[in-house]
């Protein structure tokens, strides 16, 4: 649905700060997450994981297990339904094959990684359950395991799985690479031709986590007549439920599928690991089982973002025209096939318009556990090697990093790197208001330098169903079905307040079971404000006309004669007839004799979606003596489209540029010598706390999308994309060497610092 | 797992002697609960010494203090007399996790984690500080310094508890200062540190010192080549430098997820340097 | 004996539970008396998710045997409001959106009341040090240091 023509609208309750429906219960501890809610007669379920970072499982002997008194129920992945072929999931972000969902839920012939799930128990207590694990003789062939992206790529590595290389991959490569993408335009060695300085350089950045502060937790119950239901923390419960049903050889119909309050996810929670067990576990003992996983689990058994190895070269000419722009992408998804590297190579350029550019991806197999969506998957790292190319060519010619990205920045109707071209776009005007912004312009002291980074992510809508019910006192009842992660029901409650011209607090949203409402994709993409949002405003518009008709029958006239305007059904114009206008609130109350209940529904594929830029800006001051930086400001500048809940808008700017920080400072994946993760739990994978930063502050632009109606784009992802690249830039400003590694750990730049003495 | 609460150390002593299978003292809690967790250890006895008289006393002695073995970090941090005498204990001590860990962690308990790289520990040796030992046999004193022999292991034999920690009187005109090492400002183990005390002589120049490394050698390390380096000196530039650099010569770090062999010899030097710096400033302020 | 009697006071109230002799106060919190406002998010104390207060002290539950709660006065994110009466605290996370996902909610809050009780005039730095031990992964704490602030400020002209 295009941009409203009336693109001058002035918005009544959009773009306000009401407080957030689900607060009061967030705040007073009542809100029901994945793991606060039991079931008579509940299991506790436990899950056996592999020592090993790659072994072939000889045999499972359950039989020890089993018979331990107070265990109800072993499964291995013989336990699953046989799967008649093979087929891919699609969840916007990430498609992956059900056969290795269900692989990596359990093992099958091979343990994968260090904390590939091998087998679960379902027990009456704990510890029995933990006793029970114990009592499972699995029969290791221990092989040989490759963590590192590149040694993974060499045709004499560990293979760890083979055959699953898609057909554009040439031959001759590892089995390991399975996956291979290449986007761009122009010629670039003309381009290159044309430069007057050329920058190559290669970068590395370490594997990291969501790191939501709740683990995955899920609570199943199946019937001997074959239904099911689960509760479970998940960004999306179709998804689960669809996946959850083919591996059970279940009819989706059958299980319904219930969606907590979820602790976070950031894409991390668009996959299943513990559902299909739990629900096995269940079937087999006949009773309710719960998994909820320990923070060991979760670092070790859930889906991390890859890790990469990127080689970037761009060319520029001395004025600052970027003439050419080539960047090889090396991204390792884990141990099953990933597409992420496509993203990567599709967003590396998006932020300049080029004349000559391409990109390179290529997906490796290692033995790492698969990865899951973070936060505009894959472009955070193509993103950081190219800024930080382009903020060392802009040193070296010593012009100004910012004017360098305006002289060269996509705007509508630049040819993308990754193809389409684009309409109305907000990267100039980002770029001017970091201009204009008192921290571009700030003095900086001994010691401190100054980054800076663009970046970009594109935003998806996709499939998604509101159902909106008018109620007799007034109120209206919205049924979405996608998980509210950080305030989306507030958003939701506010587009069909403006919408009815109703006040927000007479709106209430609420999260549909996988029974009560149509499909929703998975909370990912951007995709809730945009495109829930869009299906609310078409089931407000669907309800609006059932209410203008009602109208028209009161007042015995055309239905075509009366609109809707300021929360009322009014007659359209003089001609059509004289009658007082009728309220929501009126109407609705004498529904029941005017034709029944008023309700408005939607379902539809959202296309339409508008790309988001942003640009941060962060100083740094880095201890000479022991490496360490302090991030002393950080500000954060995007286009947000029309922002819907302002307060919301800045959290997911300042949320998304903490994580980005702590990308570029401290967080890794760090694997031993035996290929077993070393820094599986808070204390040693280091998220930031409140004491390592500053205030993040922010500045919302609105460059309408002309996709949606009220000019809405996705805001959550791009602000992960340029902390990385504005972290490093500030940091190689800071000591006068240029950091080529992720994530800048303190022993890594006071090396740095140390060479450059 | 028994768990039992004895209300004399005697008591507590002769439990854990009698005790055929694997035993932990609980004070705070803190490392005992994150091992049993993390399934490291499945002891089948818990003594909680937190009921026994005195175990969280802090009560003068001697011109110094006895901080009882289950004093937390809160608890120490609030008392004003230890404070003003042993600063660099006390930071040492309050360092350690986040305000909810030093709720309960105990400097007792950090010593007999046996972690090289326990904040509480030195300080503790830098200020000779002295345990209170009760065994199954009676009780004896020993000097901090000796009580870690290895990581995660101590001098402490079977049905041993430290019952309290004595901080020494200390001369006029002494200071003493604790810094380490962590990549963020909280919430992180120690990759490098430094403990100094020191006392200043009537003339100004440091008349005695100490100097303690911790989580850059198997143990913490009481470094004598470093500490002499300050001796006679009113430390200045040249003298921090041959601090740093007895210091860094004295580590013995290995390679690790928190830090690399010539990342922590060299900030060690480096924190040494600035630790000595503050306890020179405090030992100045309290003539 | 396989379980251990434990008389303790919630929120003002006194109870009484029995738990296994290993069982931290966070389990028993959640699983014996329905209290699920603590929640566990590392159960290694490096999350702050499950803080209460412990005789006053703030502490992770999870790193605190439920036996050790024996006699003592125990203080949850359940007891924060007096009854429909939200705390300040509570007021202003909602009303400047200091919480996205919400599952960190109630250790910062139970943390951030404990600060106020002893410090009712915080700076943001000596905020953000006592929150150190609280990990929000969702709105990289910027409004939760100023919601501390405005409800600091709201009690003190209270």
């Amino acid at each position: 649905m295009a941009l409203d023509s009336s693109s001058k609208r002035v918005f009544k309750v959009v773009g306000t700060r009401p407080p957030r429906p689900d607060g009061v219960d967030k705040v007073t501890g009542r809100a029901l997450y994945g793991a606060d809610v039991s079931a008579p007669g509940m299991l506790v379920g436990r899950i056996l994981r592999s020592p090993h970072a790659h072994a072939r499982i000889r045999a499972i002997d359950t039989t020890a297990a089993e018979a331990l008194p107070g265990v109800k129920a072993v499964v291995t992945a013989r336990d699953f339904a046989r799967l008649e072929g093979d087929k891919i999931i699609d969840m916007g972000e990430d498609r992956t094959s059900l056969r290795d969902v269900r692989d990596n839920c359990l093992a099958r012939d091979k343990a994968l990684y260090d904390g590939h799930a091998v087998a679960a128990v379902a027990a009456l207590t704990p510890e029995i359950a933990r006793a029970a694990l114990k009592l499972i003789a699995v029969d290791y062939e221990i092989l040989p395991h490759v963590i590192d992206v590149d040694a993974a790529m060499r045709p004499d590595a560990p293979v760890v799985l083979a055959g699953r290389a898609h057909e554009n991959v040439p031959g001759g490569m590892s089995p390991n690479v399975t996956n291979h993408s290449e986007f761009g335009h122009g010629d670039l060695e003309a381009g290159f031709a044309q430069a007057d300085r050329i920058v190559e350089r290669s970068f590395t950045t370490a594997a990291t986590h969501q790191g939501y502060i709740e683990p995955h937790a899920c609570l199943a119950s199946v019937t001997g007549d074959g239904r099911a239901d689960l509760w479970c923390c998940t960004q999306g419960q179709y998804n689960v439920r669809d996946i959850c049903a083919d591996l059970m050889g279940m009819q989706a119909s059958q299980l319904r599928v219930t969606a907590s309050e979820i602790g976070g996810g950031f894409g991390g929670k668009t996959v299943v690991f513990i559902e299909p067990v739990a629900l096995l576990l269940a079937r087999k003992s006949g009773r309710p089982v719960k998994i909820v996983m320990s923070r060991e689990e979760v670092f070790r058994a859930t889906g991390p973002t890859v890790s990469a190895s990127i080689d970037v070269r761009i060319g520029m000419a001395r004025d600052g025209r970027i003439t050419a722009g080539e960047a090889v992408l090396r991204y390792s998804g884990g141990a099953f096939p990933c597409e992420t590297v496509d993203m990567g190579a599709q967003a590396a350029f998006a932020c300049y318009d080029l004349r000559a550019v391409r990109t390179l991806g290529w997906n490796v197999l290692t033995n790492r556990p698969k990865e899951a969506a973070y936060r505009a998957p894959g472009a955070p790292q193509a993103i950081y090697a190219v800024e930080s190319v382009v903020d060392e060519l802009c040193q070296g010619f010593g012009l100004d990093p910012l004017e360098v990205r305006l002289k060269n920045a996509a705007r509508k109707g630049t040819k993308s790197s990754y193809g389409p071209t684009f309409e109305a776009i907000g990267l100039e005007a980002t770029l001017e208001a970091a201009k204009a912004h008192p921290h571009y312009s700030a003095p900086l002291g001994p010691g401190q330098g100054r980054g800076l980074s663009a970046g970009f992510w594109f935003n998806f809508g996709g499939n998604t169903s509101v159902s909106l019910s008018v109620n007799t006192d007034g109120t209206v009842g919205i049924t979405e079905g996608n998980p509210d992660i950080g305030g989306s029901r507030a958003s939701i409650s506010l587009m069909a307040a403006e919408e009815l011209g109703i006040p927000y607090e007479r709106v209430r949203t609420a999260i549909a079971d996988t029974s009560s409402l149509g499909h929703n994709d998975v909370t990912d993409g951007s995709r809730v404000t945009f495109a829930v949002g869009l299906a609310t405003i078409k089931a407000a518009r669907d309800a609006k006309q059932k209410m203008c008709a009602r109208a028209a029958r009161i007042w015995g006239i055309d239905e075509e004669a009366v609109l809707w305007e300021d929360g009322a059904a009014k007659p359209s114009g003089p001609n059509a007839g004289d009658f007082p206008p009728m309220t929501l609130a009126e109407i609705a109350a004498v529904s029941f004799k005017t034709g029944g209940p008023i309700a408005g529904h939607n379902e539809a594929h959202a296309d339409g979606a508008g790309v988001s830029f942003g640009v941060h800006i962060c100083d740094v001051e880095v201890d000479r003596e022991t490496g360490a930086t302090k991030v002393l400001r950080y500000t954060v500048i995007q286009d947000a489209g029309k922002a819907v809940h302002p307060d919301y808008v800045e959290g997911q700017m300042q949320g998304g540029a903490v994580q980005g920080i702590g990308w570029a400072l401290n967080e890794e994946y760090i694997y031993g010598e035996d290929g077993r993760l070393q820094n599986a739990g808070f204390l040693d994978y280091r998220v930031p706390v409140a004491s390592d930063l500053p205030n993040i502050d922010t500045v919302i632009l609105e460059i309408p999308n002309p996709g949606h109606p009220y000019g809405v784009r996705g805001v959550g992802e791009t602000p992960i994309v340029p902390p990385l690249a504005a972290l490093s830039n500030a940091v190689s400003r800071a000591i006068g060497q240029r950091m080529t590694r992720l994530p800048m750990s303190p022993p890594r730049v006071l090396e740095a610092i140390n060479a450059g003495r | 797992m028994r768990y039992v609460r004895p209300e004399t150390a005697e008591e507590a002593a002769d439990l854990l002697g009698r005790e055929e299978g694997v035993s932990r003292i609980l004070a705070g809690g803190t490392d005992v609960l994150v091992q049993l967790k993390s399934g490291l250890v499945e002891p089948d006895l818990i003594v909680d010494i937190k009921r026994i008289a005195g175990m969280r006393d802090i009560t003068p002695e001697d011109g110094g203090f006895r901080i009882g073995a289950a004093v937390s970090g809160a608890m120490l941090g609030e008392h004003a007399g230890v404070k003003a005498l042993w600063p660099g204990v006390v930071e040492g001590f309050e360092l350690i996790g986040s305000t909810q860990v030093q709720g309960r962690a105990t400097m007792a308990g950090n010593l007999c984690n046996g972690s090289p790289a326990g904040d509480a520990v030195p300080s503790l040796v830098a200020a000779a500080a002295v345990a209170r030992i009760q065994g199954p046999g009676g009780t004896r004193d020993c000097p901090v310094a000796e009580i870690p022999v290895g990581p995660g292991r101590t001098a402490l034999g079977k049905g041993e508890i430290i019952t309290s920690i004595l901080l020494p009187a200390r001369p006029a005109r002494s200071g003493d200062a604790y810094l380490r090492f962590i990549p963020r400002t909280e919430m992180d183990i120690a990759v490098a540190s430094a403990a100094v005390s020191l006392t200043l002589g009537a003339d100004g120049r440091v008349a005695a010192a100490r100097v303690a490394l911790g989580a850059v050698a198997p143990t913490v390390r009481l470094v004598d080549a470093a500490a002499e380096c300050l001796l006679g000196t009113g430390l200045e530039e040249d003298a921090l430098a041959a601090l740093a650099a007895a210091c860094s010569a004295a580590c013995r770090p290995i390679d690790d997820k928190r830090g690399t062999i010539a990342f922590r010899s060299q900030v060690a030097g480096v924190l040494a340097r600035r630790a000595a710096a503050i306890a020179h400033q405090r030992a100045g302020r309290t003539s | 004996m396989k379980t251990i009697q434990v008389a303790t006071t919630i929120n003002g109230d006194s109870a009484e539970f029995v738990c296994g002799h290993d069982e931290t106060l966070l389990d028993a919190l959640r699983n014996r008396l329905g209290l699920t406002g603590a929640k566990e998010g590392c159960g290694t104390g490096d999350c702050g998710a499950c803080s209460v207060r412990l005789d006053d002290r703030l502490v992770c539950s999870c790193l605190v045997l439920a036996a050790e709660a024996e006699g003592a006065r125990i203080d949850t994110i359940e007891g924060l409001a007096q009854g429909e009466t939200l705390h300040p605290l509570q007021q202003s996370f909602i009303d400047l959106a200091a919480l996205q996902c919400g599952i960190c909610t109630p250790g910062i809050l139970v943390a951030a009341k404990a600060l106020l009780d002893r410090n009712p005039e915080p700076t943001d730095t000596e905020i953000r040090y006592w929150l150190a031990g609280n990990l929000c992964r969702c709105t990289g704490y910027d409004k939760i240091v100023r919601a501390v602030q405005d409800a600091a400020a709201k009690m003190r002209s209270a």
